[in-house]
């Protein structure tokens, strides 16, 4: 098992024509997602690495069983593609970064009434090692194994992915959440589920500043999670008041530091590795 | 995008709130035309840093010395930031100050309402020391009696839930990530804005285009080169320019500095990506900095390719005397390739993060820690 996304996983990809969208299916698709459809308005009958392009999700799904659309259109229509998406019953990866804060709390406000699954926006989507991906993550530094990764960060995940593998530690599934203020799947979501995943034994946890969802996945770790987790905070030096690159990582006044996050990670029994390479060493330690 | 104290209290009048009588000058002439005030004058400088009550960017006057006040502020310096927009407005006779704004509320993932009759103070402060002086709620549920009896003898409820509704339209017709009213005033049996803070989304921008200047002038000379770029730069104030890819890799490389007592002078990343024009631009981007002691380049490379990014510091180096010491970490899709680019041209590359910041650390620390 693991968490999401397998093989048998059937889904499309919305914006398959553009640049971004057309280069990351090829790569998807060698890596082994079951991509049977693509969706760019206006550009139907069109093929994009052998893959028939429709003008409509409702086009796309016509003849296939689909669970997930990886989204990549530009920001400014991404709102209305993850509606589409969802009026379809599709569970979403929405990778599109720089989406204004109230499309995408409009987008939550969809998912929600709906029950389906958003993970995103401004984020690199999910993996399950050897099996499938959904989004930009490169696939060949993952190993299958049993450690889930769930972050807020891009490159800082493969940095740690990337160690790990190279020590001998795979992963069960990675999910990028993403690093907007606002964003669907969450910690304390990601969490339950590699809790109830066979495969996944133990779970690596990447924050960084804003916000408090470490601190609220903190308590929910010392109260829920039986396996073991081990986590890192990037941001330790940033300054208040200055996004760091991510529109979610600015630190507000007193809230948002790292420093309160990894205090009550602490306080909460997690274990929190003081540089990106101690992740390492702290999960063999489990 | 932050907008200035009359920007957002002009937004306020056009959705109805009351706003201080005023005029907004940029210079001492401009006054004589317009002085249709009581004779008790505040002059409020029209800067976008925090503090600027305390650091003496807001002034009383008279309308005998209002010029005199004036000239004092205007091209004068606060925290750094040249004075040159005064707000002049009426002295309003303050009966009771509070705090009223609206947020985004990241967990609830909707529009959060906060409000407090212990208004003119930091809410910050306020919520760490008194939470319970401090009603919240999601603006899409706001329940009335639970309002009435948080607001107890207040008298102005009616007039406050108006004022609410203007601000919940405000937020969403123009995008904006806070509006807040600090203080909202009780003057002459009226609620007067006495200050206004409005933030808006920048991703929103392009539907927003009459701000969209704004926001250019706001930032400084790198700061505007690097969004030209279409790069993430911020400014710090240690001595080691930090290139990378990716907000959290980056933010990473300067935690693993501090680790190794060094102070990063900036923070550019370079994106998912990156081409050798945009890491050439990178480097001529964190090398305007003045005082650098070093450089760092920390590149994982998952989509962007290292060869990529090598090929732009030779081009880097090959047009420009390079005389700070750079210090290259690359690993992922095609290092062996950038590698050898990097050899040939005499560029020594690192294996991992910590081993780089060490390097940095010889070179600008002599290799204390």
């Amino acid at each position: 098992m693991s968490v999401l996304l397998n093989k048998n996983t059937k889904v499309i990809v919305q914006g398959i024509t553009g640049n971004q969208g057309g280069f990351h299916t090829k790569l998807m698709k060698e890596y082994g997602t079951n991509i049977v459809a693509g969706v760019t308005p206006g550009k139907g009958g069109e093929v994009v690495e052998g893959i028939p392009v429709f003008n409509s999700v409702k086009g796309a799904m016509a003849c296939h069983e689909v669970e997930w659309s990886c989204i990549f259109v530009p920001a400014r229509f991404a709102k209305n593609a993850a509606f589409e998406a969802f009026e379809n019953n599709l569970n979403v990866v929405l990778i599109t970064e720089n989406i204004p804060v109230h499309d995408t709390i409009a987008i939550m406000d969809v998912a929600k009434e709906k029950n389906l699954v958003i993970i995103g926006p401004n984020c690199p989507g999910i993996i399950t090692p050897g099996e499938s991906k959904l989004g930009i993550m490169p696939g060949h530094i993952f190993m299958k194994g049993n450690v889930g990764m769930i972050s807020r960060s891009g490159t800082l995940t493969y940095e740690i992915i990337n160690e790990l593998t190279r020590n001998g530690i795979g992963q069960s599934t990675a999910i990028g959440i993403g690093g907007d203020p606002v964003i669907g799947l969450g910690f304390i979501d990601a969490l339950k589920l590699f809790q109830q995943d066979d495969e996944t034994e133990k779970i690596v946890l990447i924050g960084e500043i804003g916000g408090d969802l470490e601190e609220k996945a903190a308590e929910f770790i010392n109260k829920n999670i039986s396996k073991p987790v081990v986590a890192y905070i990037a941001g330790r030096t940033a300054p208040k008041g200055k996004r760091m690159g991510h529109a979610g990582a600015v630190i507000m006044g007193k809230a948002g530091s790292a420093e309160h996050k990894i205090n009550v990670l602490k306080e909460n029994s997690v274990k929190v590795a003081e540089l990106p390479s101690e992740i390492v060493r702290l999960i063999k330690e489990f | 995008m932050k907008l200035k104290e009359y920007e957002g209290k002009n937004i306020f009048q056009k959705n109805n709130i009351i706003i201080p009588k005023g005029f907004v000058v940029s210079s001492i002439e401009e006054i004589d035309n317009l002085l249709d005030l009581p004779s008790d004058i505040v002059v409020k400088s029209q800067i976008l840093v925090g503090g600027r009550g305390k650091s003496g960017g807001i002034k009383f006057a008279t309308k005998d010395n209002v010029k005199e006040v004036c000239s004092e502020l205007l091209g004068s310096k606060i925290k750094d930031t040249l004075v040159d927009e005064l707000l002049i407005e009426e002295k309003l006779n303050i009966e009771k100050e509070i705090y009223v704004a609206l947020t985004i509320d990241r967990a609830a993932k909707s529009i959060k309402l906060l409000l407090s009759l212990e208004g003119g103070v930091e809410i910050e402060e306020l919520s760490l020391s008194m939470p319970e002086k401090i009603f919240k709620t999601d603006i899409n549920s706001l329940d009335r009696d639970l309002l009435d009896n948080f607001l107890g003898e207040f008298n102005y409820n009616d007039k406050l839930i108006e004022i609410i509704g203007s601000m919940k339209n405000i937020m969403i017709n123009l995008d904006a990530e806070l509006v807040e009213i600090n203080p909202l005033v009780i003057h002459n049996n009226m609620l007067v804005a006495a200050d206004s803070k409005i933030i808006l989304d920048d991703n929103a921008l392009y539907r927003h285009l009459e701000f969209k200047k704004g926001k250019k002038s706001q930032l400084t000379d790198i700061e505007k080169k690097a969004d030209d770029n279409g790069l993430q730069y911020v400014e710090l104030d240690g001595d080691v320019g930090v290139i990378g890819n990716g907000a959290g890799l980056v933010m990473a490389t300067l935690d693993v500095l501090k680790y190794f007592n060094l102070n990063a002078a900036n923070f550019l990343d370079v994106g998912g990506g990156a081409s050798v024009d945009v890491m050439e631009k990178a480097l001529e981007i964190v090398l305007i900095k003045n005082g650098l002691k070093a450089v760092i380049i920390n590149i994982f490379g998952g989509i962007t390719k290292c060869d990529e990014i090598a090929l732009g510091i030779v081009n880097y180096k090959q047009k420009n005397s390079l005389d700070i010491p750079v210090v290259i970490r690359m690993i992922g899709t095609n290092e062996g390739k950038a590698k050898q680019i990097l050899n040939e041209n005499n560029i020594l590359t690192e294996d991992s993060m910590e081993e780089a910041a060490k390097k940095v650390n010889e070179i600008v620390n002599k290799g204390v820690k």
